[in-house]
């Protein structure tokens, strides 16, 4: 089944399109993995997943991202309310630095001013750091800050905090970049686990890692041949509404299962980024 | 100093280039180069050490003058009644506690509501929020008489023109601590890793609830020394409280009603209406004016501390 579906997407920043025309379907208890040079969109898009997109001054969209075939864009639909079914892991570990690993953990909970009696929080935290693979090792000092763990584990922190709230599909911006290789072995194997129970988009630009951890791989671009398409696109909608900037968009170029994509790339494209020759 | 070794340092690194080929005149034009960075370098450490000369001689006259009345009945009674020596200041501290407790209480929360205003709901480049910067801007300029005066006009526009009384004064004080409080937090909440708004977003929280939960947590330690920074410019202003609550021998609880002491309009007062026995009002005036000090010394050091004890704290 589908968790995700996107439909003709068009991601803007002002009059800026940085992503266009992306249509694809994102299967439900998986890894699909969002791959590029940097600057293609694959942040942005990901970003519209969840809405967080539209938070960023002039962000603005055009398009249909339907999640378990609800649009998350119709009328009347409130992006809060999107943000507590699609989390979020961001590239550089966020934990909020006034609360320590249990209030960071239950910090969803909270901020939501839900109440929640001591043992069901208790227990919360118990559950969302043991299925963050963190439980371990802080169970201990819980009441410690979270800035003072090591970069991996705060980065595991902050999954802790995004499945704390029981989110149908968590995103995660190149979550492993700014980790040593150990921290990051510990994240893919904790990605292996989460997709038990979670639809994960995962972008990277790391292609070992994608080809190590993802079920499907979207290669994006944003080469000249989008402003092809968008042209054709004009051509056959009679639409000259779509703008153009200076700089091309990126495009999804190639979406396949994982292993299809790295043995056999159909596309050009994908084949020469896959063998190093840009990006 | 870095700065300075660099400069000292770059004629030397010139030497090191072949100097065969240069003549003596161009290293003696370096090395007079030399004397005349290490003269303007010993100007301006002169200037910094000339500006610590009034500050220690102010305090030690302060501390040396005002020690003589640092006593219980200075710290326990009023002037009440008192013509000659004896008598205490009070009236005037507990007059200074409420007029700058109630300024808090107006300036905190408007000015980091506008702070709060300016760094997370305004649009960048604003139109809206630049008018309030630079009104802000603007009452970071008012003389402090004409906060006086303006909270003056306004009271006794309701209340009738023999009206004093602390509230009045916490007004006009409030005209002057909010820019300090404005700016201060906007200060510090621009220094708030955007990262963690959208972190807070992202868990499908609002953002009025980020703003609390979050934002403000996250800058309390700072916006805290804002506070304290402005308290300690407030709380030796004189010429509006001798406009709205004027002077008052004896104890007056009621900031909203009656004229009310408070320590700097003890000071001018015991100054500049002496009684036969001069002596005792002096000293009065030497000792509330160590009194003032060591509260401003004290808010200062805290707003210093603050940031660093809450960090240590959590
Ligand atoms: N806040 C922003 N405002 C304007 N343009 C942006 C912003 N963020 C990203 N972009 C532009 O959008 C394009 C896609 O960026 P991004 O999604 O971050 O790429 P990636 O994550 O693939 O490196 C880039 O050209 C980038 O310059
Ligand atoms: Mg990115």
């Amino acid at each position: 089944m589908n968790e995700l579906e996107i439909k003709d997407l068009n991601a803007y920043y002002g009059d800026f399109l940085a992503v266009s025309q992306v249509n694809m379907d994102i299967p439900d208890k998986s890894i699909t993995a969002f791959i590029g040079p940097s600057g293609c969109g694959k942040s942005t898009l990901l970003r519209t997943l969840n809405r967080m997109h539209e938070a960023v001054p002039g962000g603005r969209i055009t398009g249909e991202v339907a999640l378990e075939g609800q649009d998350l864009y119709g009328s009347g639909v409130d992006p809060v309310g999107v943000r507590r079914k699609v989390g979020m892991v961001f590239q550089k570990a966020n934990p909020f630095p006034s609360m320590s690993i249990y209030e960071n953990v239950i910090a969803g909970v909270r901020l939501r001013n839900k109440r929640i009696s001591r043992k069901d929080a208790d227990e919360l935290v118990e559950r969302s750091l043991r299925q963050a693979n963190l439980w371990d090792e802080v169970h201990d000092r819980l009441q410690t800050p979270g800035g003072a763990l090591s970069g991996g584990q705060q980065q595991r922190l902050c999954i802790a905090r995004a499945v704390a709230v029981e989110p149908k599909v968590i995103l995660l911006d190149e979550p492993c970049s700014a980790l040593d290789p150990v921290s990051t072995l510990a994240i893919e194997q904790l990605l292996l686990e989460l997709k038990e129970r979670y639809t994960v988009v995962i972008v990277t630009h790391n292609m070992q890692q994608a080809a190590r951890v993802s079920d499907q791989t979207a290669f994006f671009h944003a080469d000249a041949e989008a402003w092809a398409e968008l042209t054709r696109l004009e051509a056959t909608l009679g639409d000259k509404s779509l703008p153009q900037g200076t700089r091309p968009p990126g495009r999804l170029v190639e979406y396949a299962p994982t292993d299809e994509l790295f043995n056999n790339p159909r596309n050009k494209a994908t084949a020469d980024y896959l063998s190093g020759r840009f990006g | 100093m870095t700065q300075l070794d660099n400069q000292l340092a770059i004629p030397e690194l010139q030497l090191d280039v072949p100097v065969v080929h240069e003549d003596q005149s161009v290293l003696k034009a370096q090395s007079r180069a030399l004397i005349k960075d290490k003269v303007i370098a010993a100007l301006f450490a002169l200037a910094a050490v000339a500006i610590a000369i009034p500050l220690i001689s102010l305090l030690w006259t302060v501390v040396s003058r005002g020690l003589a009345r640092i006593d219980a009945e200075f710290f326990t009674s009023s002037m009440k009644g008192v013509v000659g020596a004896g008598g205490g200041a009070l009236h005037a501290i507990v007059g200074t506690l409420e007029i700058t407790g109630l300024t808090l209480l107006v300036s905190v929360p408007i000015g980091i509501a506008a702070a709060v205003f300016l760094t997370e709901y305004a649009a960048p480049g604003s139109r809206f929020a630049s008018c309030v910067r630079f009104l802000v801007d603007v009452m970071t300029g008012i003389p402090s008489i004409v906060a006086g005066l303006f909270a003056y006009s306004l009271f006794s526009l309701v209340l009738g023109p023999a009206y004093r009384s602390g509230i009045a004064a916490a007004l006009a004080l409030s005209l002057l601590m909010l820019p300090v409080v404005i700016r201060s937090t906007e200060e510090v909440l621009l220094l708030v890793p955007h990262d963690l708004r959208e972190a807070g977003w992202a868990l499908g929280a609002e953002k009025h609830t980020v703003i609390w939960k979050v934002v403000l947590p996250a800058a309390l330690p700072g916006v805290i020394s804002g506070v304290l920074n402005g308290v300690a410019r407030i709380i030796g202003e004189t010429a509006p409280l001798l406009l709205v609550s004027g002077f008052a021998d004896a104890m007056n609880y009621n900031p909203l009603e009656g004229r009310m002491a408070s320590l700097p309009v003890y000071i001018y007062t015991q100054w500049q209406m002496k009684g036969l026995d001069a002596q005792a009002y002096d000293d009065r005036a030497w000792s509330a004016a160590l009194v003032l000090i060591a509260v401003v010394a004290v808010l200062a050091l805290a707003a210093r501390l603050a940031p660093r004890l809450l960090k240590g704290k959590k």
